[in-house]
């Protein structure tokens, strides 16, 4: 291989970011080389830098940042060099990007065919016919349905799948000599993921461009590259060829990226059922039926796994048993009495036993309480605590959860992702439930927090004798701490048992297709599954 | 969605679209009998009546009796309600009352007769204020977007917040000072009649149109820049730089396309204030307008006319809205082409 393959070479790039009213560094002296052809993973959790980096290597940096170190060399051209309009020439043309978000990334004033090919025209790559007739061409390469007609449709008529199969397509449209694919999966479906992992992997293959992948995802990116590189707090970590880095990871960081998928649960014995959910139909509005026939036994003071795409009730089924969303029909039986279907019928103590912590902790959270207040807030209205009792209850709990008194005087605001759903799982303790339903409370958050949050979950159930009812998405997650799982699909329960017998062939067939879509840490798992599924 | 069957048993599906705006219509509609209502019934709580006003301090307790009996002012509210909506519904807006006199010879002359030519007026000044004002108010304003935080940006959002500050007479008294004072460019008076040919109507009209745009620049300039910066930090703003887009162009194709709704409905808000709002800029410059009418009407208690004018500012805000609203689900695809 000769040093002409070398595509973009990035040598100690440091990039500060402004906030707090000073600068911080986000970058400190990052290398990366990358050939034709060649992908490189860049993995890490959230505020690592990983973002930065990626657009970094367009010579591109978000408003607040500012380059301010090392050089960036792109096929032998400085981008650090380069003002705005010589840039520009570059983006979309020979360097493309494909965000995240696929639903907010495209603009939804525009059919979908003029935003894939307005770069390539406005670049003057190629002419508003020939483009758009390759663009049908790469529809069709990324197996989207109706390629012929699909980019006739505005951003807001496909699904998100689809869209990010599109914004593929779009950075494809130039025949970029690389592309930048930042966190492009993060926001679909175990299931949709592969479709869009296969399609992207076959592409970039056919075109032999290279690309950077980021994501947090250890077993997606394992999939993807041919090199991963792992970053922490803007400095690389460990380097390696993908098979090297999955077979023996050198750094205890790495290691810890696997963590999550090291709780293990012991199965626990057999017991009653604290909340039975019988026969329950629930609709919004006039629409279809969101839930149909869902029937579901909750085992006392043990965890139970609600699992399956967005989409399948999973939310809906929390909403049902909370009462914020009275079932059209069927009953909820708590402790062998039945609930009133809607939260404005029930009693204080119905209230108080069933309680729930939600994904996003930051929006379940007033911006303008204090810890204290927060915490404080159902220790007052429950149990009728003021004053110092209170406060002496908010020690406790904070205790509980691992954090101490230097929080109480905080804003949500001063807290880290994971201190938030601490926070809101001692809001949840503070009621002294004893059911709290879990809605995807470890889905926003990082591998390493996950599982702190994870073991505390766990530690809380030990002592406290709770029963949660978990629901998630994440399949490794569902594996490290629940009893029992349901499946959920299109409104219905497609299974319901033990975990071990879940997770034991045979499976009805969307349960197969569910864990067979969850990405493991073995480099040939996508292409086995590929050929799996199409023989 | 509305479902037509035609004779032909031939079932035509409607475009959403136009359901909403026969439904916004049936609403304007419904507004505009509230508000009929509302007119209607606070002009009978206004202190005095024709008869007094017209016949003066010293007339007989007859004398007036017989003449508000003559005007029809002697039936209940509810029956002159009645009659009166009924009239307006067939076109007759009435007869002024003004012109009459107790000698019984009655020279009083149709309302729309009157209220026609000064709506006219009105609506040519409007017009004339729009077609300067909105084009300049977009274009400082997507400019200002553009070029934000810079000293043009700073320019000229301090010069239309000042201009919008100082009351509108003193900004027509200033221009006429400048303009026809010190440099004798327009006339000072905007005295335009039917006969007026249209480059004069024009030329006279300048500084009244002139003071109305520096009054209502402002809010619309506002309102497009900050509408724009609001979306400059969406992510498919970020997508657009990334594909090499220039800067005028994410502007102008990207963040503008998604900027209508609120845009509009400002601009919508500022031309029904230019048909019923401008009667100060009127007087000062003595211009024919409809507002002077409905002012004259109100001082001298000629009821049928200033109910007229009333129902016509009504209808234009409900118009306007309406074409606002219609604007801004046109612009917003995820209605224009539902899933």
């Amino acid at each position: 291989m000769s040093t002409n393959d070398v595509i973009l070479t990035m040598r100690d790039v440091r990039i500060d970011g402004f906030s707090d009213d000073r600068w911080h560094q986000i970058i400190k002296g990052v290398d990366i080389t990358l050939r034709r052809g060649e992908i490189l993973g860049l993995i890490g959790e959230s505020g690592a830098g990983k973002s930065t980096l990626g657009l970094a290597a367009m010579g591109f940096a978000r408003p607040g940042c500012k380059f301010v170190g090392g050089s960036i060399e792109f096929d032998g051209i400085d981008l650090l060099k380069l003002n705005n309009a010589e840039l520009r020439t570059l983006h979309g043309s020979r360097i493309a990007y494909v965000a995240q978000s696929a639903a907010a990334s495209f603009n939804p004033a525009h059919r979908l065919i003029n935003q894939t090919i307005e770069a390539t025209v406005s670049h003057g790559i190629a002419d508003q016919t020939t483009a758009k007739q390759d663009a049908v061409q790469l529809y069709t390469d990324l197996q989207l349905p109706d390629p012929d007609s699909i980019g006739e449709r505005y951003p807001h008529q496909v699904s998100g799948g689809q869209l990010q199969r599109v914004m593929t397509a779009m950075a494809m449209s130039s025949r970029p000599d690389l592309i930048i694919f930042d966190e492009p999966t993060t926001a679909l479906d175990v299931t949709t993921q592969v479709e869009v992992l296969t399609a992207m992997r076959a592409i970039v293959e056919k075109y032999n461009t290279a690309a950077i992948y980021i994501t947090h995802d250890l077993a997606v990116v394992a999939q993807m590259a041919d090199s991963i590189k792992v970053l922490r707090y803007g400095e690389t970590v460990e380097d390696a060829p993908t098979r090297d880095m999955m077979s023996e990871p050198k750094q205890a960081y790495t290691q810890s990226l696997w963590a999550v998928r090291s709780i293990e649960k012991p199965p626990q014995p057999q017991v009653d059922s604290i909340l039975e959910i019988n026969h329950v139909d629930a609709s919004y509005g006039k629409s279809v039926k969101v839930l149909n026939d869902v029937n579901i036994k909750v085992p006392r003071g043990q965890t139970i796994a609600i699992v399956g795409e967005s989409g399948s009730g999973k939310s809906t089924t929390a909403r049902a048993i909370t009462g914020l969303l009275p079932p059209l029909t069927g009953d909820i039986v708590f402790n062998g009495q039945p609930l009133p279907a809607a939260l404005k019928n029930r009693t204080k103590s119905q209230l108080q036993s069933i309680q729930m912590i939600y994904q996003m902790a930051d929006t379940a959270m007033n911006p303008r309480h204090t810890v204290r207040d927060i915490i404080g807030r159902p220790l007052n209205f429950y149990l009728g605590l003021t004053g110092q009792a209170q406060d002496k209850k908010v020690m406790e709990l904070l205790h509980l959860i691992e954090l101490d008194e230097s929080f109480l005087d905080r804003y949500p605001s001063e807290l880290s992702g994971g201190q938030k759903q601490r926070i809101c799982i001692a809001r949840a303790l503070a009621a002294e439930p004893e059911l709290i339903i879990c809605d995807e409370v470890t889905s926003a958050l990082d591998q390493i927090v996950q599982e702190g949050i994870l073991k505390l979950l766990l530690r809380l159930q030990e002592e406290l004798g709770i029963t949660y009812i978990f629901i998630t998405h994440d399949i490794a997650t569902v594996r490290a701490i629940a009893d029992q799982v349901v499946v959920m699909f299109q409104g219905k329960v497609v299974e319901q048992g033990d975990k071990q017998e879940i997770f034991q062939p045979p499976y009805p067939a969307y349960t197969e297709l569910l864990l067979s879509s969850v990405p493991e840490m073995n480099p040939d798992w996508l292409t086995q599954l590929q050929e799996k599924r199409a023989g | 969605m509305f479902i037509f069957n035609l004779v032909h048993g031939v079932m035509i599906h409607v475009h959403p679209i136009l359901t909403t705006v026969i439904q916004r219509l049936g609403l304007g509609l419904l507004t505009l009998f509230v508000v009929s209502i509302i007119i209607f019934s606070s002009l009978e709580f206004l202190p005095g009546d024709f008869g007094q006003a017209v016949l003066g301090q010293a007339a007989l307790p007859e004398t007036v009796e017989a003449f508000r009996r003559e005007l029809g002012l002697d039936k209940p509210p509810i029956e002159r309600y009645i009659s009166w909506v009924g009239n307006v519904i067939s076109g007759d807006l009435g007869t002024s009352f003004s012109g009459r006199n107790s000698s019984g010879v009655d020279r009083s002359r149709d309302v729309w007769e009157l209220i026609q030519p000064r709506l006219a007026n009105t609506i040519f000044l409007a017009s004339m204020t729009a077609l300067i004002a909105v084009p300049l108010a977009l274009a400082l304003g997507i400019t200002a977007a553009l070029y934000r935080n810079s000293i043009y940006d700073r320019v000229v959002n301090s010069v239309t917040l000042t201009t919008i500050s100082f009351p509108e007479f003193f900004v027509a008294y200033i221009l006429i000072l400048v303009f026809s004072t010190y440099f004798k460019v327009f006339p000072s008076l905007a005295n335009i009649s039917d006969a007026t040919p249209f480059l004069e109507k024009i030329y006279r009209s300048s500084l009244p149109a002139l003071a109305l745009t520096l009054v209502i620049v402002a809010h619309m300039m506002r309102m497009t820049r900050a509408a724009i910066i609001n979306l400059l930090a969406s992510p498919y703003i970020e997508m657009a730089q990334l594909k090499g887009t220039s800067k005028a162009k994410v502007i102008l194709h990207h963040a503008l396309p998604n900027a209508w709704a609120p845009i509009v409905n400002v601009i919508a808000f500022n031309l029904a204030y230019l048909v019923v709002g401008v009667v100060v800029v009127e007087v000062v410059f003595v211009y024919p307008g409809l507002g002077q009418l409905m002012v004259d009407a109100v001082s001298s208690r000629d009821i049928p006319v200033v109910q007229g004018c009333a129902l016509i500012f009504a209808g234009t805000y409900i118009l306007l809205n309406l074409f606002a609203d219609v604007i801004s689900i046109i612009t917003n695809p995820r209605l224009l082409h539902p899933r």
